[in-house]
């Protein structure tokens, strides 16, 4: 099939930006959606342009590294990461806009890469829990009921992608933030750092200049992993629990 | 654009100054509103029962706590809890909205709604007009006491709270009661999404079945106090209420 591209391109973090437009012809319906881009690279390289620069890694949807706002909607039409979305969720002679993920804690490194270190920041501060090393612990040592385990599972599955951020108006960290929260405060090894852990992350969230979250639910319909709103409410009363008990 | 992001890590961050801080303030004071609104237009059906009741109903509310509270007492608390809530919802609001405008200066070329109520979309502007009414309505029965109906500013209708009621929704006023009408479906969006919003600011919607609840509250509370408020206007401009 044939596409009319829009795409924007930055040359670096200071540089104004701007979306460009490429015809390209020969897509395949098979092709993954960052299939498509190195398509689009082969035949800008091969007119001597600069080909559009765009993070990926695993390309199996679990290392959260590929972006993209795809026509408006963060990682494409699909529920899934941009790299497991495939051109067969487009049509022939479609025209598609492709933008960087836009937040200001998310600074664009060129083209459609971003620098998303406030992330990993917000993990440092606090999204782990402080165990001994050595020798693996025995499974079933620390029983865990089977609803919190779930949960804790669920939201595990979060890939920090920051696809939440991208979709929110407010650009709020606040799924990704919730999904931590909920995944590490439902296990008992969570319980001892649950309450100094929810007010450094959040504080960090905060020093890195992300939005409050208003509620509205773009950043749940974004997600490629489905985290659910409800983790944001874990978050706020975590919080909440949080001023009180200190 | 800011190029470098913050770098460093925050040691000893205060839950008490923080964005979820400043939401859950918002979500305080506007229960507080949600309270007095619904009070509030409880009040007002009272018009229906005639200019004595209501009266009457108006009387009562500077005579409540005699002699332990000073006449009118009731309605200086009242006021002083409002004018602090107001401080602190709009205070968080403006601050919120800055952040978030901070945080995206560059908007997309193409942004799709998927999921967000139009009610959730219009909160920022919809306060704005919601404001605006305010300062009217209180000019109008409260601080000036403007009558723009028959009988002007003669004092048998501003001191009749009845009628300075009635004077205002008359039918050559028609444009009184579209401006009311307006303020309630103002009102009414404001609600439908700032209560569900409150309920999962609380921490109250963690699973989907309670958030699919806190929705319905949302719709509920918003067509009580719209709806309600709303029959007051209607019924005088038809001449029911008189
Ligand atoms: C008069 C000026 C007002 C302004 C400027 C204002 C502004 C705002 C804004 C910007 C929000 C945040 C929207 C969001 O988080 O999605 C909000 C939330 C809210 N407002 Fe208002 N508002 C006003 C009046 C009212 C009134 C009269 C009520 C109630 C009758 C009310 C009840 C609420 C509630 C319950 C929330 C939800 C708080 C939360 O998100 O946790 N507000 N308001
Ligand atoms: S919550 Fe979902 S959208 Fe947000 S970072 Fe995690 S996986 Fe990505
Ligand atoms: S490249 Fe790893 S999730 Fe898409």
């Amino acid at each position: 099939m044939k596409l009319t591209l829009k795409i924007w391109r930055q040359a670096n973090a200071s540089e104004k930006g701007a979306l460009k437009t490429y015809e390209l012809d020969g897509v395949s319906s098979d092709m993954s959606f960052l299939e498509m881009l190195d398509l689009l690279n082969e035949q800008l390289l091969h007119n001597d342009e600069e080909p559009v620069a765009f993070d990926s890694d695993c390309r199996e949807g679990i290392c959260g590294m590929c972006s993209l706002m795809i026509n408006g909607e963060a990682h494409g039409p699909e529920v899934t990461t941009t790299c497991q979305l495939h051109m067969r969720s487009f049509k022939d002679g479609d025209t598609i806009t492709i933008e960087p993920w836009r937040a200001t804690s998310f600074p664009i490194v060129k083209d459609l890469i971003v620098d998303r270190s406030a992330f990993d920041r917000i993990i440092q501060n606090g999204g782990y829990i402080s165990a001994n090393t050595g020798s693996a612990p025995e499974a079933n040592s620390v029983p865990a009921p089977r609803d919190k385990a779930m949960r804790a599972f669920n939201t595990a599955t979060c890939i920090g992608c920051g696809a939440c951020v991208a979709a929110c108006p407010n650009g709020s960290a606040s799924l990704f933030l919730g999904a931590k929260i909920t995944h590490l405060g439902e296990l008992p090894q969570g319980q001892p750092e649950r309450y100094s852990r929810v007010q450094s992350m959040v504080g960090q969230h905060d020093a890195e200049g992300f939005g409050g979250c208003t509620n509205i639910g773009e950043c749940a319909a974004a997600c490629p992993k489905e985290i659910p709103l409800d983790v944001i409410s874990q978050l706020n009363k975590d919080l909440r629990k949080s001023m009180i008990l200190g | 654009m800011r190029a470098v992001a913050t770098t460093t890590l925050i040691k000893g961050a205060r839950s008490t100054r923080s964005t979820i801080a400043l939401k859950l303030l918002m979500a305080a004071s506007g229960i507080v509103f949600i309270l007095f609104v619904l009070v509030h237009m409880y009040g007002n059906l009272k018009a229906f029962s005639g200019e004595l009741a209501y009266n009457e109903y108006a009387e009562h509310l500077r005579t409540f706590g005699e002699p332990y509270l000073p006449y009118g007492g009731l309605l200086w608390i009242l006021r002083v809890v409002l004018l602090g809530s107001l401080v602190a919802h709009v205070g968080s609001a403006v601050a919120l909205s800055m952040r978030a405008h901070a945080q995206r200066p560059v908007k997309y070329a193409v942004k799709k709604n998927k999921a967000s109520s139009l009610s959730s979309r219009t909160m920022r502007w919809g306060a704005v007009a919601l404001l605006l009414f305010v300062v009217w309505h209180l000019l109008q029965f409260t601080i000036v006491k403007i009558n723009v109906g028959a009988g002007g500013q003669a004092a048998e209708v501003t001191e009749n709270p009845f009628r300075l009621l009635t004077a205002a929704f008359q039918p050559e006023q028609w444009w009184m009661v579209v401006i009311y009408l307006l303020a309630m479906l103002a009102l009414a969006f404001h609600l439908h999404h700032g209560t569900f919003s409150a309920i999962q600011t609380l921490g109250f919607t963690n699973t989907a079945e309670s958030r699919a609840r806190a929705r319905v509250a949302g719709w509920v509370v918003a067509i009580v106090v719209a709806g309600g408020f709303s029959l007051v206007p209607l019924f005088t401009v038809f001449g029911v209420i008189s």
